[in-house]
């Protein structure tokens, strides 16, 4: 077989197996509304006065009468319709209630991903060219301690310092127009970088000292290359690998610390109305919510996959070989 | 002037018992073969590492190396690139550490000519695919485009000699060129080096552990032990005779390369393991292994390199030793 | 949170210990030694109760009644944070307990079993890699209400792949070693060689990663305390304290807030530098 279609056919192989995680979680997220104790339609109505008639409705809606298989199909029939059901609190589809707050979430990730990608290698490069120096010592101490300050200790030294002390940043809020919601993202991105730029540093620190004792570095000094080029083109660029499938694997973490952050910061976001909807009793949000998490991260992670063979192509030869 | 010349070069290390180096002084003059052989943990390696200004991180080093005239001990960054890329150039000894696995041969053998020459993409290209032709590889537009994972070790050492003499250097360093091959291949990679050497007039030293190896090579060896050089003469006189015992032991201990008339001649390993980095001796170095080491003499001061006949050995007993009947250093007992 | 980090990349624990020799890991663990005696007798050491909220002395500053000040429903500070480091202790024991033990019995049936079944199971693991805990935790509240019990039953499902993962690698690994097939020779059953000689030969790398996922645990549920759905005020906890002390932090008064906040940095820090060490120490030993 070609090589060319040894990748296709290991493409789809991992689309598949990305597809049956999908499924079972899925599964999961919509079994959960089961474990909770007695009727599934009263539970659905907590905390509100609901009379047998509506009672009965709910019912009828989600097919509580029909098998267990049944309903899930239909749910997920339903899910992958872009149709998560209604919510009770904000009578609304569950849908347009998460589309509504998606976009803070988002500006909120974006910016937070970019601070931890730039501040991440970059601190993790000036480790690992100085090692053992002080600076490098100093490096790994913050990594040590930003790697167990959690979002919500980050959230609070950020708000008081630079938000009531100095007043530099707005504590509180979304902000409104461009500008002003950048000024308010500002200390909650922060907030959100410092636990997965720690991690990021440490992780590119470790791979690019691994990549700066192979004998190819060695090599091209020894042709003359000058010594910024051979850490862009053979360290960094061979450290890229573990960087990126790592960083991968923080996105979950990532999505859920929004909870924390837009919660301590007053935000409205996809975050904060999973932390309101607990509160409120509105499960279908909250599942809604919790599968989207999940299916960020394993596409995230599925695509991160398909990228790798072209990050490092010893993976496709691996691949191919299996 | 010479080539390669190398003047009393000492390189220790921190935390050590003895230097790295201890004043090595050796010559490779234009177009000359020459062979620097030594058991691992030598500092052959080293030595060669040392004719393109690299040495050991946080190492202290001493006297002088010059190629062309250019004193590598202390040379700027710009001095430094212009041995690397227009002088000499290195073999290292596995090509699969030594070239970058996520980066395309093509992308290997025209790195120097484009990132430091300045040449064009198809210029570079254009000499990448001469000197894959020149190695002796089948496919040269192909193997531009592939990825060192995908050509065996062979083919792999002649991409490294390819990107070795991409600078056109007049120097080539051949740090264990075959160790890493398998036998057949091991023949094969030598017979291309000696042809390149002979057609662009290289001036060559070939770093090896197998003495059989440097003497088919070589027009002059050069043995080294514990980091200095013990002896020096020309291939045939040190297969004829050889002054030191340690040199002796090399030899009697790989078999011969043409099986002589008569019974095959016992192989006898040097006994005893080669000196490391954490031992010391306040003599002669090999004297702890030495069948002729005598109490109060090679464990006196270490044995400066002398000139016995045509040879310079650095051994206390040399003068002794070198009336004794040729060979006779090689037998079991004497 | 991020578990999955610590088993990928050399611990900073070995530079560490360069930086300041072997001080650094008998600190934390001293740190730690203090941290569980005083979660153990919080309730003799506290000077005040914790769970009195006296209106009238609200938001005041360090002093000699109150060692660390209230916070602003006048709550001793200093109480809070002894008696709150009770929950931080038993809350991510639990999970460690819990995650440990199922983790173990399912990397080692894995292992044992071998062909489809640790196909199968290997790809369940997959799944559950993908359910941070603090979501499932938070689900866990949705479903079952909040407090600690279920939210500690979910962290343990949510926590269990790690150990489960390293312990079917090590059992891997240490199958493939002569000892064991000397035992099968002997007519040693399975289960007899898992736990008589494997657990040995493993648990200390186990323990190592146990003691990194605590960290990681004791972060995981003083977020959900922080997000008001796990321990309940008036019982004091860490995570609940910063919720509680927002207004204040507004207030330019955050003092309620950073103690608590600091408590829990340490107690991860130390986690992690002893887990990580004992790791790294373990390391040496194999290489």
């Amino acid at each position: 077989m070609s090589r060319a279609a040894n990748r296709a056919l290991g493409g789809l192989r991992r689309l598949a197996g990305m597809a049956a995680t999908l499924l079972v979680t899925s599964f999961l997220v919509f079994s959960s509304l089961y474990l909770a104790p007695g009727d599934p339609a009263s539970f659905l109505v907590r905390g509100r006065s609901a009379g047998p008639a509506e009672l009965a409705q709910i019912r009828r809606q989600y097919g509580f009468d029909q098998p267990f298989f049944v309903r899930y199909g239909h749910w997920l029939d339903g899910v992958l319709h872009g149709d998560f059901g209604r919510s009770y609190i904000f009578h609304q589809d569950v849908s347009s209630v998460i589309a509504s707050r998606l976009p803070a979430t988002l500006l909120l990730v974006g910016i937070s991903a970019l601070m931890i990608a730039v501040v991440g290698v970059a601190a993790g490069m000036v480790g690992a060219l100085r090692r053992g120096t002080r600076t490098d010592s100093a490096l790994m101490l913050l990594v040590t301690v930003g790697a167990a300050a959690p979002a919500f200790v980050a959230a609070l030294l950020l708000r008081s310092v630079f938000g009531v002390k100095l007043g530099w940043f707005p504590t509180i809020g979304n902000g409104t127009g461009v500008l002003d919601r950048l000024h308010h993202v500002v200390l909650p991105a922060l907030a959100l970088s410092v636990t997965f730029m720690a991690l990021v540093t440490r992780v590119t620190r470790t791979s690019m000292l691994d990549e700066l004792r192979r004998e190819h570095v060695e090599v091209a000094l020894s042709r003359g290359t000058p010594r910024r080029t051979v850490i862009r083109r053979h360290v960094l660029r061979n450290a890229l690998g573990p960087i990126v499938t790592v960083s991968a694997l923080l996105i979950s973490g990532m999505l859920v610390s929004t909870s924390i952050v837009e919660t301590a910061f007053g935000m409205s976001g996809i975050g904060s109305l999973l932390v309101q909807s607990v509160n409120q009793l509105d499960f279908q949000v909250v599942q809604a919510i919790v599968l989207l998490v999940v299916a960020a991260f394993v596409v995230v992670n599925a695509l991160v996959d398909l990228v790798h063979p072209l990050i490092d192509p010893r993976v496709a030869a691996a691949g191919s070989a299996r | 002037m010479a080539l390669l010349e190398y003047e009393a070069l000492s390189i220790s290390l921190p935390g050590t018992a003895r230097p790295v180096l201890d004043g090595i002084d050796l010559t490779v003059r234009a177009g000359e073969v020459v062979a620097l052989v030594g058991e691992s943990g030598s500092g052959k390696s080293v030595t060669a590492r040392a004719a393109l200004g690299l040495f050991p991180a946080g190492a202290t080093v001493g006297g002088r190396v010059r190629v062309e005239g250019t004193d590598l001990v202390g040379a700027d960054a710009a001095e430094l690139r212009t041995v690397r890329t227009g002088t000499a150039s290195m073999i290292f000894q596995d090509p699969r550490a030594g070239i970058n696995p996520v980066r395309r041969i093509g992308d290997f053998l025209t790195e120097p000519l484009r990132l430091v020459h300045r040449w064009s993409r198809e210029r570079a290209n254009a000499r990448a695919l001469e000197l894959l032709a020149a190695v002796g590889l089948p496919d040269p537009v192909r193997h531009l485009r592939q990825f060192p994972h995908e050509l065996s070790g062979g083919m792999l050492q002649r991409v490294m000699i390819a990107g070795a003499l991409t600078v056109e250097p007049r120097l080539l360093l051949c740090d264990e060129p075959t160790t890493a091959l398998d036998v057949s291949t091991q023949a094969e990679i030598m017979a291309v080096l000696g042809r390149l050497q002979r057609e662009r007039d290289l001036g060559l030293l070939l770093i090896t552990h197998d003495i059989d190896l440097a003497a088919a090579a070589c027009d002059r060896i050069y043995v080294m032990y514990a980091g200095r050089i013990v002896e020096t003469a020309t291939t045939a006189e040190l297969f004829a005779a050889p002054r030191h015992p340690y040199t002796a032991g090399l030899l009697g201990s790989t078999p011969p390369l043409t099986a002589p008339e008569g019974p095959p001649a016992r192989l006898i390993p040097i006994p005893g393991a080669p000196m490391g980095l954490l031992d010391s001796a306040p003599g002669c170095a090999f004297a702890a292994r030495c069948r002729f080491a005598a109490p109060g003499l090679c464990d006196q001061s270490p044995p400066p390199l002398e000139l016995h006949g045509t040879a310079l050995v650095a051994c206390h007993r040399a003068d002794e030793l070198v009336d004794a009947q040729p060979n006779t250093l090689m037998r079991e007992d004497s | 949170m991020s578990a999955q980090i610590a088993g990928l990349t050399a611990a900073p624990g070995a530079r560490l210990r360069a930086l300041g020799g072997d001080w650094l890991q008998r600190l934390c663990l001293l740190f730690l030694v203090v941290f569980v005696l005083v979660a153990a007798f919080a309730p003799w050491l506290a000077p005040q109760d914790p769970t009195f909220g006296d209106l009238g002395a609200g938001l005041v500053g360090p002093g000699a009644g109150h060692l660390l000040g209230t916070d602003q429903g006048g709550h001793d500070t200093f109480s809070a944070l002894l008696e709150g480091s009770r929950t931080s202790l038993v809350g991510p024991l639990a999970v460690v307990l819990f995650s440990t033990a199922t983790g173990i019995a399912v990397g080692l049936f894995s292992a044992w079993r071998g062909g489809w079944t640790d196909t199968v199971l290997g790809r369940l693991l997959d799944v559950l890699f993908a359910f941070p805990a603090l979501l499932v935790a938070i689900l866990a509240v949705a479903v079952f209400g909040k407090g600690m019990t279920a939210p500690v039953i979910a962290m343990s499902i949510a926590y269990m792949p790690y150990t489960a993962r390293l312990v079917r690698g090590l059992a891997l690994q240490e199958q493939a070693r002569p000892y064991v097939a000397a035992y099968q020779v002997q007519g040693h059953s399975g289960l007899f060689i898992a736990v008589r000689r494997l657990l040995p030969n493993i648990g200390p790398t186990v323990l190592a990663q146990s003691t990194v996922n605590f960290g990681y645990a004791l972060l995981d549920l003083a977020a959900l305390s922080f997000l008001g759905l796990g321990v309940q005020p008036p019982t004091p906890d860490w995570g609940a304290m910063i919720n509680q002390s927002q207004d204040a932090v507004l207030q330019g008064q955050p003092l309620s807030a950073i103690v608590p906040a600091v408590a829990v940095v340490l107690v991860v820090v130390a986690f992690n530098v002893v887990g990580e060490n004992l790791g790294d120490r373990l390391a040496g030993r194999d290489s």
